[in-house]
């Protein structure tokens, strides 16, 4: 089922949260919605949930729009609010039980449908504590597991694994993956690894408009530009390389690299690559390349390079 | 259906937090103490009839009534868990109707538990059952009044304490407040606050008076509490 959003725009007071943003995420997506603290990402994910309603814009899912059927949107997406919120004096099993007659579930199925909840977010050992005694993972469980009872088509999660320790972070990215396979599924995160391990499309939102929109590839390909490689060569004059190297008409700019003997940063010309050369060069000159290493530009930098300003 | 889904969930939490049983308990050791023990109680004034008890619970449940509704929204606010109920398949008004419904199935279990007093009083002499009924019916009627109040009280703020305290404060006017205000002002002004105290009205019912125009003021209020409970909820959209 597709989320549409369409020229989306959610003000507080004279504020725009959430500027005029238009996307698609497609059934069996995994959309990663990323943006520094106040970009608007909560506001955006309160809207596709209906809780928030859109200022002006309209957001659907699957054939419904949050203005005219709230009911339905809510009947087919399952949410994990950024502070996992839950009733601290109700015992797990109950708070599911709860949910799914929330949702309508027909009595017959519920126990069937809360065990499934428990194997699936491995609440097994934890089912008869009281919410409030749970360690802040089991939260988080409690808080996936009511998102996926009624076995939405949609699900909208923000911060997934904020609080969670590695391995239950692996678990929960596991279990994302899956469920994302056939379900559409929009998560918020801080840890960009974490998306880039998760999603199979990055947004990158700030001050409420969208700055960036592409798999994690084409969003570093785009920030890169120019390659940038790293080279060692060695049985040689540093002076004469570095005179070799700048004649090279693929390359723009040869640097040294500080603190290391013998290493070289070497910038491309636009839509070249140098590698070829440097290596032709150093056979033509009898020197010996022990390294050549192309430099990636991490997501972090891309990150930084699109929301600062 | 949803409305009796959540209110079984907090009339649970009234139990589960043992705040239902201090109230069953207060609430029927006061009524009890002093509709048979002391003051004037029922053999003091030697007629076979509750309107003691009615006089007593009149008091009890106007205090007691703020600290049942206070939680119902103000906790839901503080914590977020308004948010995880208002995105699932409920409506705000289903919602409002349940909290509402939950304080209600409360405070008639807890009348239902003084049917002892009536039919200790009514083998003590000949009761007048017409006014009993009557008298219970007013004592729910005001209930919806103040529960309706207080769950509005709950809905502005997410502090309980907050909540429990401005429910009382709009409460008091209609308890007491507009009655002693509609003795010293004559004419219109002093008949439009002399209506809408509660007290006259609930006087007339208790007596076992059943007027439309007294019913209608009830219903009223608990109509103009829960349209306004609703409203708060809902404001989170108006921009």
């Amino acid at each position: 089922m597709d989320i549409v959003v369409d020229k989306f725009t959610r003000r507080y007071g004279a504020q725009r949260a959430v500027d005029n943003i238009t996307f698609t995420v497609k059934t069996g997506e995994v959309l990663g919605f990323l943006g520094p603290n106040g970009a608007g990402k909560t506001t955006t994910m309160k809207a596709i949930t209906t809780f928030l309603a859109p200022s002006s814009g309209d957001i659907m899912v699957g054939p419904y729009s949050v203005r005219e059927n709230p009911d339905e949107v809510r009947r087919l997406t399952g949410y994990l609010p950024e502070t996992n919120p839950l009733y601290p004096e109700m015992p797990v099993i109950d708070y599911l039980k709860f949910v799914a007659r929330i949702y309508g579930i027909p009595d017959k199925k519920i126990p069937e449908k809360i065990y499934e909840m428990i194997e699936v977010c491995g609440l097994g050992a934890e089912k008869h504590k009281k919410i409030g005694e749970l360690s802040k993972g089991y939260k988080q469980r409690v808080g996936l597991a009511q998102a996926l009872i009624h076995d939405p088509s949609v699900l909208i999660l923000d911060e997934p694994t904020s609080g969670l320790d590695p391995n239950q972070i692996v678990e929960i990215r596991e279990l994302i993956k899956r469920i994302g396979r056939e379900k559409t599924v929009i998560l918020s995160s801080h840890i960009l690894a974490e998306v880039e391990a998760t999603c199979d499309r990055i947004l990158i939102i700030n001050k409420g408009k969208i700055v960036a929109d592409g798999s994690a590839n084409e969003l570093r390909k785009r920030a890169q530009g120019k390659e940038v490689l790293h080279a060692c060569i060695e049985d040689a004059d540093p002076d004469q390389v570095f005179a070799a190297l700048r004649e090279l008409s693929s390359i723009e700019v040869v640097d040294f690299l500080k603190g290391k003997q013998n290493y070289y940063e070497i910038q491309s010309r636009a839509n070249q690559s140098s590698r070829r050369d440097v290596f032709r060069l150093c056979c033509e000159k009898n020197w010996f390349l022990t390294e050549i290493t192309p430099l990636e530009t991490k997501l972090e930098d891309v990150f930084r390079e699109l929301t600062m300003n | 259906m949803k409305v009796w889904v959540i209110a079984t969930r907090e009339l649970g939490s009234f139990f589960d937090s043992l705040m239902a049983y201090i109230m069953l308990v207060a609430f029927l050791g006061f009524s009890g103490f002093f509709t048979w023990l002391t003051g004037a109680d029922v053999f003091f004034i030697r007629q076979a009839n509750l309107q003691v008890f009615f006089g007593i619970a009149y008091w009890t449940l106007f205090f007691f009534i703020p600290a049942l509704t206070m939680r119902l929204l103000a906790e839901e606010n503080r914590t977020g868990t308004i948010e995880m109920l208002l995105t699932k398949p409920i409506s705000d008004w289903q919602v409002v109707i349940g909290k509402f419904l939950s304080v209600m199935l409360l405070i008639l279990i807890a009348l239902a538990l003084t049917l002892p007093y009536y039919i200790t009083v009514a083998n003590l002499g000949p009761i007048d059952h017409g006014a009993t009924i009557t008298g219970y019916l007013g004592l729910i009627l005001m209930s919806a009044a103040y529960v309706s109040i207080g769950l509005f009280a709950s809905s502005i703020s997410n502090n309980q304490i907050v909540a429990f305290l401005l429910a009382l404060l709009i409460s008091i006017f209609f308890h007491i407040i507009f009655e002693v205000l509609s003795y010293s002002f004559t004419g219109s002004i002093g008949s439009i606050l002399s209506y809408l105290s509660l007290s006259g009205h609930f006087d007339s019912i208790s007596r076992g008076v059943i007027d439309s125009k007294d019913v209608i003021y009830f219903i009223s209020i608990a109509f103009m509490g829960l349209v306004s409970t609703e409203a708060v909820i809902t404001r989170r959209n108006a921009v």
